[in-house]
C-alpha cells in the first residue's frame, strides 16, 4: 500500500518535471531554465551557498511552529474546556483572526527589531490563531458521553486530559497546523527578504537582483523542499498518531 | 448493598428548575441485579448517572455499606447506553481503561484480558478501533471492560438497546454466564419489560414527572434456565407492560 503511495508520488513528480521541461524548451527565455541546468546548479551550490540559507528558513519557522503550538495548543484547551474562558476569550480570537497578519509586519518589525524575532513572531501570529480555534473546536466537539466511564471511575483532570482532551483534538490541532504551513511558508519568504542576508527568501531575491536565474530557481527548490518536508512530517506524525480516524485498508 | 436514599436531582443552577428524580428510596442488596423500568422521561438514566457520580443530587445520599458511594473510593464499573468506548483507543486499550485509571494489576491482567475476550469471541479484534466494530462487538468490548475491573458496583444503562432482537438475546446470555463468575451488585435501567424479567432479581417501576419509584417487585424468575419459554415469563411480562400503560403510556 504504501509502496504504491509512494509510486504515485514518484511518477507524479516526472510528470511535473516533464511538463517544466517542454515549457522550457518551447519558451527559449532565460527566466525560463530547463530542469536539468537548475539540478545542476543546484547540486554545485548547495552546500557552499544555498544550505546555510535553507538552515535559517528552516529555524525561522520551527521556532515560530513551536512558540505557535506552546502557546495556541494550551490556550485552545482551555477555551474548549471550561466554557466561562471561552466566553471571555472567545471575542478576542474573532476580533483579531481576520486581521491580515502581513499587514502587521511593519509593526512587528518596529516593535521586535528587524531581526529574528520579528520573523518569528510573524510566523506565530499566522499559525497561532489556527491552533486555538481547531483544538477548541475539537474539544467542543467531543460528545459528553465520553466522559462519562472515565467519571465515575474517579479520573484526575490529568487522566481526563491524557485519555480523552489530547487524543480526541489532535487530528483537528494536525490539519490546521498543516493549513497554517502553506501561509507560514509565503510570509516566511516575505519576511527574509527585509533586514536579513541569510535565508532561502534573502537568497531568491539577492540572486533575481543579480539576474542570476539558476540561483533563484535553485532557491525556490529549497524553499519547496522545506516545504515538503514539514508537510510530509505532519502526515507522518498524522499516520502514527491519528489512525482511528481512519478506515483501515 | 447499595443504599439509595431520599434522592432528588433537578436540572439546571435554579432550585425551581424542573426535577428529573423526586425523592426515590431504593435498596440493591449485595451480589443482585436490580432493573429499574420505567417510560421515557421518568428519570431511569438520571438515578443511574447519580449513583455513578456522573450528576450530583440536589438532595439525599447514595450508601454503600453504610458509606458514601464516591467514583474515587469505590471501583464503579458504568456502562453508559452509547457503551463509552473510546474512538482512538483500540478495542484491546479500551478494555484495559478501567484498571488503567484505578491502577494496581497491570502486570497480571495481560492473561486475564485475553481470556475475557476470548471467552466474548472478540480476541481476533484486539487490534481493532471502535469504528471498526459492529454494534454487538463494541458492546462486547464494553462488557469486557467493566468486567476486567471487578467493579464493586455495575451501572448499566440501556445496555442491550441498540442492539437487533437476536444479538440482544445473545448478549443477554453472555451477560448473565460472565455475571455469575463475578456476581457484582447491579443496577441497569432498560425500557424493554423482557430485558427487566430475565435479568433483573428485583425489579423497579418508576414513573415520569416528577420521576419516582411506583412500585418494586421480587422476580425469582430472573435468570433462570429456559426462562424465555416459561408461560411464566409471558404472563409477568404481559402484567408489566399493563403496569406501565396505566402509568401514562410508553414509547
Amino acid at each position: 500500500m504504501r509502496k504504491m503511495v509512494f509510486l504515485s508520488y514518484l511518477i507524479g513528480a516526472c510528470a511535473l518535471l516533464a511538463l517544466w521541461y517542454l515549457i522550457a524548451q518551447a519558451a527559449e527565455l532565460p527566466i525560463l531554465p530547463s530542469p536539468e541546468r537548475v539540478a545542476e546548479r543546484l547540486a554545485g551550490i548547495f552546500l557552499s551557498d544555498i544550505a546555510v540559507h535553507g538552515a535559517y528558513s528552516l529555524w525561522r519557522i520551527t521556532a515560530g511552529l513551536c512558540l505557535a503550538i506552546l502557546i495556541g495548543f494550551p490556550l485552545g484547551m482551555i477555551m474548549g474546556y471550561f466554557p466561562k474562558a471561552d466566553r471571555y476569550l472567545a471575542p478576542i480570537v474573532y476580533l483579531t483572526y481576520p486581521i491580515p497578519k502581513i499587514a502587521l509586519l511593519p509593526i512587528l518589525m518596529l516593535l521586535a527589531g528587524l531581526g529574528e524575532l520579528s520573523k518569528i513572531l510573524m510566523i506565530f501570529l499566522i499559525i497561532v490563531f489556527q491552533v486555538v480555534v481547531a483544538v477548541r473546536d475539537g474539544i467542543h466537539a467531543i460528545p459528553k458521553e465520553i466522559y462519562e466511564p472515565l467519571v465515575s471511575l474517579g479520573a484526575s483532570f490529568g487522566e481526563i486530559f491524557r485519555e480523552i482532551l489530547w487524543p480526541a483534538s489532535l487530528p483537528k490541532f494536525l490539519t490546521a497546523v498543516r493549513v497554517a504551513m502553506a501561509t507560514a511558508i509565503s510570509v516566511l519568504f516575505f519576511t527574509e527578504t527585509f533586514g536579513t542576508q541569510y535565508g532561502i527568501g534573502y537568497f531568491i531575491m539577492d540572486a533575481w537582483l543579480r539576474v542570476n536565474y539558476l540561483d533563484m530557481y535553485a532557491g525556490i527548490i529549497v524553499l519547496s523542499g522545506i516545504g515538503l518536508l514539514l508537510f510530509g512530517l505532519l502526515d507522518f506524525v498524522e499516520y502514527q498518531t491519528c489512525r482511528w480516524v481512519a478506515p483501515r485498508e | 448493598m447499595i443504599e439509595i436514599r431520599n434522592l432528588s436531582v433537578r436540572y439546571g443552577a435554579n432550585q425551581n428548575d424542573r426535577e428529573a428524580i423526586s425523592n426515590v428510596h431504593l435498596t440493591v442488596p449485595d451480589g443482585t441485579v436490580c432493573a429499574v423500568i420505567g417510560p421515557s422521561g421518568c428519570g431511569k438514566s438520571t438515578l443511574l448517572k447519580a449513583v455513578a457520580g456522573i450528576l450530583t443530587p440536589n438532595e439525599g445520599e447514595i450508601l454503600m455499606d453504610g458509606k458514601p458511594l464516591s467514583p474515587k473510593v469505590q471501583s464503579i464499573g458504568f456502562m453508559p447506553q452509547s457503551y463509552g468506548l473510546m474512538p482512538w483507543r483500540t478495542a484491546m486499550e479500551n478494555i484495559r481503561l478501567g484498571i488503567r485509571i484505578k491502577g494496581g494489576r497491570s502486570k497480571d491482567s495481560e492473561e486475564e484480558i485475553l481470556s475475557l475476550m476470548e471467552r466474548l469471541g472478540i480476541a481476533e479484534l484486539r487490534d481493532r478501533y471502535p469504528r471498526e466494530l459492529s454494534g454487538g462487538q463494541q458492546q462486547r468490548v464494553a462488557l469486557a471492560r467493566v468486567f476486567l475491573l471487578r467493579p464493586d458496583v455495575l451501572l448499566m444503562d440501556e445496555p442491550f438497546s441498540a442492539l437487533d432482537a437476536i444479538t440482544r438475546e445473545d448478549m443477554q446470555e453472555v451477560f448473565l454466564a460472565l455475571w455469575h463468575s463475578l456476581k457484582v451488585t447491579t443496577l441497569l435501567v432498560t425500557h424493554y419489560v423482557e430485558e427487566a424479567l430475565y435479568l433483573g432479581e428485583r425489579i423497579v417501576l418508576m414513573q415520569a414527572s416528577p420521576g419516582r419509584i411506583a412500585e418494586v417487585m421480587e422476580n425469582p424468575l430472573a435468570g433462570s434456565e429456559g426462562l424465555r419459554a416459561n408461560p411464566a415469563f409471558f404472563e409477568k411480562g404481559r402484567q408489566l407492560r399493563e403496569k406501565i400503560k396505566q402509568m401514562g403510556g410508553y414509547r
